[in-house]
């Protein structure tokens, strides 16, 4: 097995919640962008953030 | 006034997987990457962070990379996370970006922009990623592209069935993208586009090149109903009676359309105020003023 991909830090930078523009959370742990505004969690795969609303984990209050 | 929805971006998405799992057809693409090098080079310009948006493939990246001109780059589009190893990549669909305020230098996108739904808007979001006096470099398929094929297809469709329901999609124009760049507060907007004339044995293999392009009718208003042999038959007999060469080869017309625009900055030249001249236009010429005789009024 190799190691998953990491996360390059400079996306973490520039990227915003495409839906709100608001600021992301970035949980390393499960690999997720969080968006609190939006209540989504974007999916990191391989090292890639998967910033589709569609593909986004939706947070409980 | 909410902007029509022209394009089903999830089959979009679906065709341009279909198309790398058959293996991606780029001969447009082979075409237009060298031309953003020298477009490019001829900016005179070092790039310290750019954006790729929706490129097929990452031959663009590479070449940006190799050209010297740019630092870093990014990928970004609907399948960034498939099939490719180098650059960082992001998933995102090029009408809801990702991406903060004012952070690349250089925006690049090829044979993508013509699919999004919301031209006007995904301009807009991109010249506010732009740092100021950061540049949009974007090539489009557009104009008269595949102009054959819509007719061909419209006049087989009208035979069979009576009707003709949308099977080549409605592209932008030259003389739209102008204005539409400036209303998006581009400075320097400059347009131009470049005519690719393809000639084909036959109709099926251009139809085979669309599908490995990804391009293949992705109208939302498309008809449901697959199309019947006979008339795509019918569709390429009448290619081949119009818009064949002398030799029998078919032509299949490709524009692509090319945009750029820089984010707004105080270096950039700019028209200057009215009545701020310091020369007279009469010494610019070598005339001589004249009177246009007495005023009217008091």
């Amino acid at each position: 097995m190799t190691e998953p991909a990491k996360l390059d830090p400079k996306l973490l930078e520039i990227l915003v919640c495409p839906v709100t523009k608001g600021p992301l959370e970035y949980d390393r742990e499960k690999q997720e962008l969080i968006s609190r505004k939006a209540k989504l969690a974007y999916p990191i795969r391989d090292g890639i953030p998967i910033m589709l609303q569609e593909e986004a984990r939706k947070l409980e209050d | 006034m909410a902007t029509p929805v022209l394009f089903d971006r999830k089959l979009l998405a679906s065709r341009l997987r279909r198309a790398l799992l058959l293996g991606a057809e780029t001969f447009l693409l082979d075409r237009v990457v060298p031309e953003f090098v020298e477009r490019l080079a001829a900016v005179k310009r070092h790039f310290a962070f750019a954006l790729d948006l929706g490129t097929p493939g990452a031959a663009l990246a590479k070449a940006l990379a190799e050209c010297g001109q740019v630092d870093r780059i990014i990928r970004s589009g609907p399948l960034a996370h498939l099939r490719e190893t180098s650059f960082s990549r992001v998933t995102s669909d090029e009408e809801a970006l990702p991406f903060g305020e004012e952070k690349f230098n250089l925006v690049v996108s090829a044979l993508s922009l013509q699919w999004v739904n919301d031209l006007p808007g995904a301009l807009v979001q991109l010249r506010r990623t732009l740092k100021p006096d950061g540049l949009l470099l974007a090539a489009l398929i557009g104009g008269e592209t595949l102009h054959e094929l819509r007719e061909s297809f419209a006049i087989a469709e009208a035979e069979l069935t009576g009707g003709a329901s949308p099977r080549v999609s409605p592209f932008a124009e030259v003389r739209s993208l102008g204005s539409l760049l400036q209303r998006a507060g581009y400075a320097l907007p400059v347009i131009d586009s470049d005519r690719h004339v393809v000639r084909y044995a036959e109709p099926f293999k251009l139809f085979h090149d669309l599908r490995r392009m990804g391009a293949t009718n992705a109208l939302v208003e498309r008809s449901r109903r697959p199309l019947t042999r006979k008339m795509i038959a019918r569709a390429a007999e009448i290619y081949a009676e119009r818009f064949s060469d002398p030799d029998g080869r078919l032509r299949a017309t490709f524009d692509v359309l090319w945009i750029s625009g820089w984010a707004p900055h105080e270096s950039q030249q700019k028209p200057l105020k009215p009545g701020s001249a310091k020369t007279r236009l009469a010494d610019a010429l070598g005339a001589k003023e004249k009177s246009a005789g007495e005023k009217t009024g008091r």
